[in-house]
Protein backbone atom coordinates (compact mmCIF):
# COMPACT_ATOMS: atom_id res chain seq x y z
CA UNK A 1 0.00 0.00 0.00
CA UNK A 2 0.78 3.47 -0.42
CA UNK A 3 0.10 6.45 1.54
CA UNK A 4 0.47 10.07 -0.01
CA UNK A 5 2.20 12.33 1.90
CA UNK A 6 0.02 15.09 4.03
CA UNK A 7 -3.15 12.28 4.42
CA UNK A 8 -4.86 11.16 7.75
CA UNK A 9 -5.48 7.34 7.44
CA UNK A 10 -7.47 6.01 10.19
CA UNK A 11 -6.33 2.69 10.69
CA UNK A 12 -9.83 0.46 12.01
CA UNK A 13 -10.21 -3.27 12.92
CA UNK A 14 -12.22 -5.21 15.31
CA UNK A 15 -9.95 -5.50 18.58
CA UNK A 16 -6.45 -8.07 18.40
CA UNK A 17 -6.51 -6.64 14.53
CA UNK A 18 -3.47 -5.83 14.61
CA UNK A 19 -4.06 -2.12 14.67
CA UNK A 20 -1.27 -1.07 17.67
CA UNK A 21 1.11 -3.77 15.81
CA UNK A 22 1.06 -2.15 12.72
CA UNK A 23 2.01 1.30 13.86
CA UNK A 24 4.91 -0.15 16.32
CA UNK A 25 6.32 -2.21 13.24
CA UNK A 26 5.91 1.33 11.19
CA UNK A 27 7.62 2.74 13.86
CA UNK A 28 10.23 0.06 14.54
CA UNK A 29 9.71 -0.74 17.58
CA UNK A 30 8.64 -4.31 17.23
CA UNK A 31 10.57 -6.01 13.86
CA UNK A 32 8.71 -6.93 10.98
CA UNK A 33 8.19 -10.81 9.94
CA UNK A 34 8.40 -9.39 6.48
CA UNK A 35 7.67 -6.46 4.00
CA UNK A 36 9.29 -3.17 4.29
CA UNK A 37 8.36 0.26 5.46
CA UNK A 38 9.62 3.50 3.22
CA UNK A 39 9.10 6.63 3.79
CA UNK A 40 9.60 9.27 1.31
CA UNK A 41 11.15 6.06 -1.17
CA UNK A 42 13.96 5.61 1.65
CA UNK A 43 13.65 2.44 4.12
CA UNK A 44 12.08 4.09 7.84
CA UNK A 45 14.95 2.90 10.18
CA UNK A 46 17.29 5.31 8.02
CA UNK A 47 15.13 8.33 9.39
CA UNK A 48 13.83 7.00 12.90
CA UNK A 49 14.06 10.58 14.21
CA UNK A 50 11.31 11.76 11.72
CA UNK A 51 8.56 9.24 12.68
CA UNK A 52 6.91 10.17 16.20
CA UNK A 53 4.86 7.73 18.11
CA UNK A 54 2.09 8.85 20.38
CA UNK A 55 1.24 6.07 22.51
CA UNK A 56 -1.62 4.99 24.16
CA UNK A 57 -2.22 6.31 27.74
CA UNK A 58 -1.91 2.66 29.28
CA UNK A 59 1.22 2.38 28.25
CA UNK A 60 3.13 5.13 29.75
CA UNK A 61 4.37 5.64 33.89
CA UNK A 62 2.64 8.28 34.93
CA UNK A 63 4.32 8.10 38.07
CA UNK A 64 7.52 8.92 36.85
CA UNK A 65 9.23 12.09 38.01
CA UNK A 66 8.86 14.17 35.06
CA UNK A 67 6.96 17.50 34.47
CA UNK A 68 5.14 18.03 31.16
CA UNK A 69 7.41 20.17 29.82
CA UNK A 70 10.03 17.57 30.66
CA UNK A 71 8.39 14.93 28.47
CA UNK A 72 7.31 17.34 25.41
CA UNK A 73 11.64 17.99 25.62
CA UNK A 74 12.27 14.54 24.69
CA UNK A 75 10.76 14.90 21.78
CA UNK A 76 14.20 17.08 21.04
CA UNK A 77 16.81 14.40 22.63
CA UNK A 78 16.82 12.73 18.82
CA UNK A 79 17.26 16.39 17.02
CA UNK A 80 19.90 17.62 19.51
CA UNK A 81 21.81 14.48 19.40
CA UNK A 82 24.55 12.53 21.58
CA UNK A 83 26.00 14.18 24.54
CA UNK A 84 23.93 17.52 24.13
CA UNK A 85 21.65 19.09 26.12
CA UNK A 86 18.16 20.70 25.44
CA UNK A 87 19.17 24.74 25.09
CA UNK A 88 16.97 28.10 24.84
CA UNK A 89 15.57 27.43 21.62
CA UNK A 90 14.59 23.40 22.62
CA UNK A 91 12.48 24.76 25.73
CA UNK A 92 10.81 27.47 23.83
CA UNK A 93 9.56 25.30 21.10
CA UNK A 94 8.55 22.96 23.97
CA UNK A 95 6.84 25.97 25.63
CA UNK A 96 5.16 27.04 21.98
CA UNK A 97 4.06 23.33 21.51
CA UNK A 98 2.33 22.76 24.72
CA UNK A 99 0.87 26.50 23.98
CA UNK A 100 -0.89 25.21 21.05
CA UNK A 101 -2.38 22.26 22.62
CA UNK A 102 -3.96 24.77 25.31
CA UNK A 103 -1.49 23.51 27.66
CA UNK A 104 0.46 26.89 27.74
CA UNK A 105 1.77 27.87 31.50
CA UNK A 106 1.26 24.22 32.49
CA UNK A 107 4.63 22.92 31.90
CA UNK A 108 5.84 22.71 35.12
CA UNK A 109 3.16 20.26 36.33
CA UNK A 110 4.12 16.42 36.83
CA UNK A 111 2.55 14.52 34.33
CA UNK A 112 -0.17 12.45 36.47
CA UNK A 113 -1.64 15.98 37.65
CA UNK A 114 -2.98 16.49 33.99
CA UNK A 115 -6.66 15.01 32.97
CA UNK A 116 -6.66 11.96 30.75
CA UNK A 117 -7.14 14.32 27.78
CA UNK A 118 -4.35 16.76 28.49
CA UNK A 119 -1.58 13.85 29.06
CA UNK A 120 -2.76 12.94 25.38
CA UNK A 121 -2.58 16.37 24.13
CA UNK A 122 1.70 16.39 26.34
CA UNK A 123 2.37 13.35 24.05
CA UNK A 124 1.03 15.17 20.63
CA UNK A 125 2.88 18.57 22.10
CA UNK A 126 6.43 16.10 22.13
CA UNK A 127 5.37 14.77 18.59
CA UNK A 128 5.26 17.99 17.11
CA UNK A 129 8.55 19.11 18.58
CA UNK A 130 10.19 16.32 16.68
CA UNK A 131 9.49 18.17 13.64
CA UNK A 132 8.02 14.79 11.92
CA UNK A 133 7.15 13.78 8.34
CA UNK A 134 5.05 10.36 9.88
CA UNK A 135 3.04 10.69 13.02
CA UNK A 136 1.77 7.30 14.44
CA UNK A 137 -0.83 7.70 16.99
CA UNK A 138 -2.32 4.91 18.89
CA UNK A 139 -5.65 4.77 20.04
CA UNK A 140 -5.41 8.46 21.16
CA UNK A 141 -9.27 9.20 21.72
CA UNK A 142 -9.70 6.30 23.96
CA UNK A 143 -11.84 8.08 26.56
CA UNK A 144 -11.06 11.59 26.49
CA UNK A 145 -14.12 13.96 25.72
CA UNK A 146 -15.40 16.99 22.58
CA UNK A 147 -13.15 19.35 23.61
CA UNK A 148 -10.16 17.65 23.83
CA UNK A 149 -10.88 15.92 20.54
CA UNK A 150 -11.16 19.62 19.14
CA UNK A 151 -7.93 20.23 20.10
CA UNK A 152 -6.16 16.91 18.76
CA UNK A 153 -8.13 17.24 15.29
CA UNK A 154 -6.76 20.59 14.87
CA UNK A 155 -3.64 19.23 15.30
CA UNK A 156 -3.71 16.55 13.35
CA UNK A 157 -4.90 19.02 10.44
CA UNK A 158 -2.28 21.19 10.72
CA UNK A 159 -0.06 18.66 10.41
CA UNK A 160 -1.54 17.28 7.43
CA UNK A 161 -1.39 20.57 5.68
CA UNK A 162 1.92 20.93 6.66
CA UNK A 163 2.83 17.64 4.33
CA UNK A 164 3.06 15.37 7.31
CA UNK A 165 1.04 12.04 6.86
CA UNK A 166 -0.92 11.14 10.24
CA UNK A 167 -1.78 7.56 11.09
CA UNK A 168 -4.52 7.35 13.85
CA UNK A 169 -5.12 3.64 15.00
CA UNK A 170 -8.93 4.17 16.76
CA UNK A 171 -11.72 2.47 17.79
CA UNK A 172 -14.59 4.81 17.13
CA UNK A 173 -15.48 4.81 13.62
CA UNK A 174 -17.48 8.40 13.59
CA UNK A 175 -13.83 9.92 14.15
CA UNK A 176 -12.57 8.11 10.74
CA UNK A 177 -16.01 9.35 8.94
CA UNK A 178 -15.57 12.72 9.60
CA UNK A 179 -11.96 13.08 9.90
CA UNK A 180 -9.69 11.03 7.84
CA UNK A 181 -8.48 11.13 4.36
CA UNK A 182 -8.14 7.76 4.02
CA UNK A 183 -8.92 4.28 5.83
CA UNK A 184 -6.84 1.38 6.26
CA UNK A 185 -8.86 -1.67 7.41
CA UNK A 186 -7.41 -4.09 9.20
CA UNK A 187 -8.60 -7.78 10.31
CA UNK A 188 -5.03 -9.80 11.03
CA UNK A 189 -4.24 -8.93 6.83
CA UNK A 190 -5.30 -5.94 4.94
CA UNK A 191 -8.54 -5.73 4.22
CA UNK A 192 -9.11 -2.68 2.73
CA UNK A 193 -7.06 0.31 1.82
CA UNK A 194 -8.20 3.48 -0.11
CA UNK A 195 -9.44 6.89 0.04
CA UNK A 196 -11.74 7.38 3.38
CA UNK A 197 -15.09 8.46 0.21
CA UNK A 198 -14.77 5.47 -1.66
CA UNK A 199 -13.58 2.29 0.94
CA UNK A 200 -15.22 3.24 4.26
CA UNK A 201 -18.35 1.84 3.27
CA UNK A 202 -20.66 -0.80 4.86
CA UNK A 203 -19.20 -3.40 2.57
CA UNK A 204 -15.48 -2.78 4.15
CA UNK A 205 -16.89 -2.67 7.44
CA UNK A 206 -18.55 -5.92 7.39
CA UNK A 207 -15.52 -7.42 5.57
CA UNK A 208 -13.61 -6.46 8.87
CA UNK A 209 -16.01 -6.47 11.83
CA UNK A 210 -17.72 -9.20 10.66
CA UNK A 211 -21.58 -9.50 13.09
CA UNK A 212 -19.48 -6.90 15.46
CA UNK A 213 -20.95 -3.93 13.97
CA UNK A 214 -24.60 -2.44 12.75
CA UNK A 215 -24.39 -0.05 10.21
CA UNK A 216 -27.29 3.01 9.84
CA UNK A 217 -26.92 4.65 6.81
CA UNK A 218 -27.62 8.11 7.08
CA UNK A 219 -30.74 9.29 5.02
CA UNK A 220 -28.80 12.26 2.88
CA UNK B 1 32.29 18.08 68.66
CA UNK B 2 34.67 15.28 70.51
CA UNK B 3 31.80 12.84 69.25
CA UNK B 4 32.55 13.99 65.21
CA UNK B 5 36.17 14.76 65.69
CA UNK B 6 37.67 11.84 67.78
CA UNK B 7 36.50 8.84 65.12
CA UNK B 8 38.42 10.82 62.62
CA UNK B 9 41.79 10.80 64.47
CA UNK B 10 42.45 7.10 63.61
CA UNK B 11 43.68 6.52 59.59
CA UNK B 12 41.23 3.43 59.05
CA UNK B 13 38.28 6.12 59.95
CA UNK B 14 39.63 8.73 57.64
CA UNK B 15 39.60 5.78 54.91
CA UNK B 16 36.51 4.52 55.67
CA UNK B 17 34.65 7.95 55.91
CA UNK B 18 36.21 9.00 52.58
CA UNK B 19 34.97 5.75 51.38
CA UNK B 20 31.36 5.95 52.69
CA UNK B 21 31.53 9.34 51.24
CA UNK B 22 32.02 8.08 47.47
CA UNK B 23 30.25 4.78 48.09
CA UNK B 24 27.29 7.02 48.72
CA UNK B 25 27.46 9.61 46.22
CA UNK B 26 27.48 7.00 43.33
CA UNK B 27 24.81 4.63 44.42
CA UNK B 28 22.22 7.39 45.57
CA UNK B 29 22.97 8.14 42.11
CA UNK B 30 22.98 4.76 39.94
CA UNK B 31 20.34 3.90 42.21
CA UNK B 32 17.86 6.30 40.66
CA UNK B 33 17.67 4.64 37.39
CA UNK B 34 17.97 0.99 39.31
CA UNK B 35 14.84 2.17 41.33
CA UNK B 36 13.16 3.94 38.06
CA UNK B 37 13.77 0.99 35.89
CA UNK B 38 12.59 -1.42 38.31
CA UNK B 39 15.65 -3.25 38.16
CA UNK B 40 15.72 -4.14 42.23
CA UNK B 41 15.97 -7.99 41.54
CA UNK B 42 18.29 -8.02 39.11
CA UNK B 43 20.38 -5.76 41.22
CA UNK B 44 19.89 -7.95 44.24
CA UNK B 45 20.88 -10.63 41.83
CA UNK B 46 23.80 -9.65 40.57
CA UNK B 47 24.88 -8.59 44.08
CA UNK B 48 24.78 -12.43 44.80
CA UNK B 49 25.94 -13.42 41.42
CA UNK B 50 29.27 -11.95 41.89
CA UNK B 51 30.29 -13.26 44.76
CA UNK B 52 32.54 -16.64 43.52
CA UNK B 53 34.18 -13.81 41.94
CA UNK B 54 35.15 -12.17 45.27
CA UNK B 55 35.53 -15.39 46.83
CA UNK B 56 38.10 -16.58 43.96
CA UNK B 57 40.29 -13.22 44.35
CA UNK B 58 39.98 -13.42 47.95
CA UNK B 59 41.48 -16.35 48.48
CA UNK B 60 44.09 -15.50 45.37
CA UNK B 61 44.78 -12.97 47.71
CA UNK B 62 44.01 -10.15 45.26
CA UNK B 63 41.96 -7.18 45.93
CA UNK B 64 38.48 -8.42 45.71
CA UNK B 65 37.12 -6.01 42.86
CA UNK B 66 39.26 -8.09 40.44
CA UNK B 67 37.24 -10.59 40.46
CA UNK B 68 34.23 -9.45 41.52
CA UNK B 69 34.29 -6.85 38.54
CA UNK B 70 34.98 -9.82 36.17
CA UNK B 71 31.88 -11.63 37.74
CA UNK B 72 29.52 -8.72 37.45
CA UNK B 73 30.40 -7.98 33.67
CA UNK B 74 29.63 -11.23 32.51
CA UNK B 75 26.64 -11.46 34.35
CA UNK B 76 25.16 -7.79 33.31
CA UNK B 77 25.99 -9.05 29.85
CA UNK B 78 24.15 -12.36 30.58
CA UNK B 79 20.98 -10.56 32.02
CA UNK B 80 20.79 -8.25 29.05
CA UNK B 81 20.74 -11.18 26.86
CA UNK B 82 18.31 -13.22 28.89
CA UNK B 83 15.74 -10.32 28.80
CA UNK B 84 16.10 -10.45 25.26
CA UNK B 85 14.77 -13.86 24.60
CA UNK B 86 11.83 -14.24 25.76
CA UNK B 87 11.61 -17.83 26.39
CA UNK B 88 12.02 -18.45 29.74
CA UNK B 89 10.12 -16.04 32.25
CA UNK B 90 12.83 -14.01 33.42
CA UNK B 91 12.82 -13.49 37.06
CA UNK B 92 12.82 -17.13 37.67
CA UNK B 93 15.83 -17.57 35.53
CA UNK B 94 17.36 -15.13 36.86
CA UNK B 95 16.50 -16.65 40.47
CA UNK B 96 17.88 -19.59 39.60
CA UNK B 97 21.23 -19.17 38.34
CA UNK B 98 22.26 -16.70 40.30
CA UNK B 99 21.12 -18.27 43.50
CA UNK B 100 23.47 -21.10 42.41
CA UNK B 101 26.67 -18.80 41.73
CA UNK B 102 26.34 -16.90 45.50
CA UNK B 103 25.91 -20.97 46.98
CA UNK B 104 29.04 -21.62 44.64
CA UNK B 105 30.81 -18.79 46.38
CA UNK B 106 29.87 -20.55 49.59
CA UNK B 107 30.87 -24.03 48.67
CA UNK B 108 34.04 -22.60 47.25
CA UNK B 109 34.57 -20.87 50.69
CA UNK B 110 34.16 -23.52 52.76
CA UNK B 111 37.23 -25.23 51.35
CA UNK B 112 39.56 -22.76 53.18
CA UNK B 113 40.08 -22.62 56.97
CA UNK B 114 38.73 -19.59 58.85
CA UNK B 115 35.41 -20.11 56.90
CA UNK B 116 32.91 -18.20 59.22
CA UNK B 117 35.28 -15.24 60.08
CA UNK B 118 35.86 -14.37 56.33
CA UNK B 119 32.30 -15.11 55.43
CA UNK B 120 31.23 -12.47 57.65
CA UNK B 121 33.39 -9.90 55.95
CA UNK B 122 32.57 -10.68 52.49
CA UNK B 123 28.86 -10.94 53.10
CA UNK B 124 28.65 -7.81 54.93
CA UNK B 125 31.28 -5.53 54.25
CA UNK B 126 34.20 -4.39 56.07
CA UNK B 127 34.55 -1.08 55.65
CA UNK B 128 37.26 -0.55 58.52
CA UNK B 129 39.43 -2.75 56.77
CA UNK B 130 39.78 -0.78 53.38
CA UNK B 131 43.33 0.04 52.11
CA UNK B 132 44.73 3.28 50.46
CA UNK B 133 44.80 1.53 47.31
CA UNK B 134 41.15 0.76 47.64
CA UNK B 135 39.85 4.30 48.15
CA UNK B 136 41.76 5.16 45.23
CA UNK B 137 40.15 2.65 43.11
CA UNK B 138 36.46 3.16 44.18
CA UNK B 139 37.03 6.86 43.59
CA UNK B 140 38.36 6.06 39.97
CA UNK B 141 35.39 3.71 39.09
CA UNK B 142 33.22 6.09 40.74
CA UNK B 143 34.01 8.64 38.81
CA UNK B 144 34.25 6.96 35.35
CA UNK B 145 30.66 5.19 36.01
CA UNK B 146 29.22 8.50 37.22
CA UNK B 147 30.66 10.32 34.10
CA UNK B 148 28.72 7.43 31.80
CA UNK B 149 25.55 8.30 33.79
CA UNK B 150 25.48 11.56 33.21
CA UNK B 151 26.54 11.86 29.35
CA UNK B 152 24.01 9.99 28.77
CA UNK B 153 21.21 11.05 31.36
CA UNK B 154 19.02 12.05 28.52
CA UNK B 155 19.16 8.74 26.71
CA UNK B 156 18.47 6.75 29.87
CA UNK B 157 16.10 9.23 31.11
CA UNK B 158 14.13 8.32 27.46
CA UNK B 159 14.91 4.71 27.86
CA UNK B 160 13.10 4.60 31.51
CA UNK B 161 10.25 7.01 31.03
CA UNK B 162 9.52 5.52 27.06
CA UNK B 163 11.14 2.83 25.68
CA UNK B 164 8.58 2.59 23.03
CA UNK B 165 9.41 6.07 21.96
CA UNK B 166 13.21 5.55 22.38
CA UNK B 167 12.75 2.63 20.40
CA UNK B 168 11.22 4.41 17.48
CA UNK B 169 13.57 7.34 17.68
CA UNK B 170 16.10 4.29 16.84
CA UNK B 171 18.47 4.54 19.52
CA UNK B 172 20.31 1.38 20.04
CA UNK B 173 18.05 0.41 23.31
CA UNK B 174 19.80 -3.10 23.80
CA UNK B 175 23.29 -1.53 23.74
CA UNK B 176 22.06 1.29 26.48
CA UNK B 177 20.04 -1.32 28.40
CA UNK B 178 23.26 -3.96 29.15
CA UNK B 179 24.90 -0.61 29.41
CA UNK B 180 22.94 0.52 32.15
CA UNK B 181 23.38 -3.15 33.80
CA UNK B 182 27.48 -2.68 33.76
CA UNK B 183 27.13 0.79 35.60
CA UNK B 184 25.08 -1.15 37.96
CA UNK B 185 27.09 -3.96 38.13
CA UNK B 186 30.18 -1.76 38.71
CA UNK B 187 28.46 -0.12 41.58
CA UNK B 188 27.67 -3.08 43.22
CA UNK B 189 31.33 -4.34 43.08
CA UNK B 190 33.27 -1.38 44.14
CA UNK B 191 30.36 -1.08 47.02
CA UNK B 192 30.50 -4.64 48.25
CA UNK B 193 33.24 -3.90 50.49
CA UNK B 194 31.39 -1.25 52.54
CA UNK B 195 28.21 -3.00 52.87
CA UNK B 196 29.05 -6.37 52.19
CA UNK B 197 26.69 -8.56 49.22
CA UNK B 198 23.90 -8.95 50.98
CA UNK B 199 23.20 -5.42 52.01
CA UNK B 200 24.11 -4.16 49.22
CA UNK B 201 21.07 -3.41 47.77
CA UNK B 202 19.89 -1.59 50.48
CA UNK B 203 22.32 1.18 50.12
CA UNK B 204 21.31 1.23 46.07
CA UNK B 205 17.24 1.20 46.25
CA UNK B 206 16.95 3.15 49.65
CA UNK B 207 18.20 6.59 49.50
CA UNK B 208 16.35 7.18 45.65
CA UNK B 209 13.14 5.44 47.01
CA UNK B 210 13.48 8.42 49.38
CA UNK B 211 14.61 10.80 47.27
CA UNK B 212 11.22 10.03 45.17
CA UNK B 213 8.90 10.55 48.13
CA UNK B 214 10.18 13.74 48.60
CA UNK B 215 10.25 15.18 44.94
CA UNK B 216 8.59 14.77 41.93
CA UNK B 217 11.45 16.38 39.21
CA UNK B 218 14.13 13.58 37.98
CA UNK B 219 16.84 16.40 38.52
CA UNK B 220 16.19 16.45 42.17
CA UNK B 221 15.60 13.33 43.20
CA UNK B 222 18.96 12.54 42.33
CA UNK B 223 20.95 15.06 44.24
CA UNK B 224 18.51 14.55 47.08
CA UNK B 225 19.27 10.56 46.64
CA UNK B 226 22.59 11.31 46.72
CA UNK B 227 23.01 13.69 49.58
CA UNK B 228 20.72 10.78 51.58
CA UNK B 229 23.42 8.34 50.60
CA UNK B 230 26.38 10.14 51.56
CA UNK B 231 24.27 11.53 54.51
CA UNK B 232 23.39 7.87 55.89
CA UNK B 233 26.76 6.65 55.10
CA UNK B 234 28.43 9.24 57.05
CA UNK B 235 25.95 8.92 60.23
CA UNK B 236 25.56 5.44 60.35
CA UNK B 237 29.51 5.29 60.07
CA UNK B 238 30.05 7.44 63.07
CA UNK B 239 26.99 5.53 64.82
CA UNK B 240 28.27 2.30 64.84
CA UNK B 241 32.30 3.70 65.51
CA UNK B 242 30.28 4.80 69.09
CA UNK B 243 27.82 2.38 69.64
CA UNK B 244 30.22 -0.13 68.25
CA UNK B 245 27.95 -2.03 65.82
CA UNK B 246 28.76 -3.69 62.85
CA UNK B 247 29.84 -0.35 60.47
CA UNK B 248 27.72 -2.04 56.81
CA UNK B 249 24.44 -2.69 58.66
CA UNK B 250 24.28 0.94 60.60
CA UNK B 251 24.69 2.20 57.45
CA UNK B 252 21.56 0.64 55.72
CA UNK B 253 19.79 1.23 59.15
CA UNK B 254 20.57 4.77 58.98
CA UNK B 255 18.87 5.04 55.21
CA UNK B 256 16.05 2.99 56.35
CA UNK B 257 15.20 5.63 59.02
CA UNK B 258 15.13 8.27 56.72
CA UNK B 259 13.02 6.51 54.20
CA UNK B 260 10.56 5.64 57.31
CA UNK B 261 10.87 9.45 58.00
CA UNK B 262 10.20 10.62 54.64
CA UNK B 263 7.52 7.94 54.13
CA UNK B 264 5.45 9.48 56.94
CA UNK B 265 6.54 13.15 56.65
CA UNK B 266 6.97 13.56 53.03
CA UNK B 267 4.54 16.69 51.49
CA UNK B 268 3.11 15.51 48.43
CA UNK B 269 3.38 11.09 48.61
CA UNK B 270 3.37 11.02 52.64
CA UNK B 271 1.50 9.35 55.01
CA UNK B 272 0.52 12.84 56.91
CA UNK B 273 -0.24 14.84 54.14
CA UNK B 274 -2.10 12.01 52.51
CA UNK B 275 -4.32 11.96 55.74
CA UNK B 276 -4.74 15.46 56.02
CA UNK B 277 -5.58 15.56 52.16
CA UNK B 278 -8.49 12.86 53.28
CA UNK B 279 -9.68 14.30 55.64
CA UNK B 280 -10.06 17.54 54.21
CA UNK B 281 -10.53 16.72 50.92
CA UNK B 282 -7.83 17.96 49.03
CA UNK B 283 -7.53 15.19 46.38
CA UNK B 284 -4.32 14.93 44.17
CA UNK B 285 -5.48 15.69 40.70
CA UNK B 286 -4.13 12.15 39.85
CA UNK B 287 -6.11 10.10 37.68
CA UNK B 288 -8.71 11.79 36.20
CA UNK B 289 -10.95 9.18 34.50
CA UNK B 290 -13.54 10.60 31.52
CA UNK B 291 -16.22 8.53 30.05
CA UNK B 292 -15.15 6.47 27.15
CA UNK B 293 -17.21 6.72 23.89
CA UNK B 294 -19.16 3.56 23.02
CA UNK B 295 -18.25 2.42 19.08
CA UNK B 296 -21.08 3.02 16.56
CA UNK B 297 -22.03 4.30 13.26
CA UNK B 298 -24.64 7.00 12.13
Amino acid sequence: MRVPAGSVVGVIGPNGSGKSTLLKAIAGVLRAQRGEVLLGGRPIREQASRVAFVPQREEVNWDFPVTARDVVLMGRYRPIGWLRWPGRDDRRMADAALEVLGLGGMGHRHISQFSGGQQQRIFMARALVQEPALVLLDEPFTGIDVQNRQVFHERIQALASAGVTVLVATHDLDEVAETTTHVLCLNRALVAFGPTATTFTPATLKAAFGGQVAVFEQPR
Amino acid sequence: MNWLSEPLQYEFMQRAMLEVVIIGALCGLVGCFVVLRGLAFIGDALAHAVFPGVVLSYIAGQSILIGAMAFGTLTAAGVGFLSRSRRVSEDSAIGVVFVAFFALGVVILSRQGGFNRDLGSLLFGNILGVSRGDVIVTAAIAVVVAGILLALLKEFTLLAFDPTMAKSAGYPVFALDVLLLLLVSATIVVSLQTVGNVLILALIVTPPATARLLTDRLGRMMVVSVAIAVASGVIGLYLSYHAGTAAGATIVLTATAAFVAALVMAPNHGMVSGYWQRRHGHHHAHHFHEEGEAVHLD
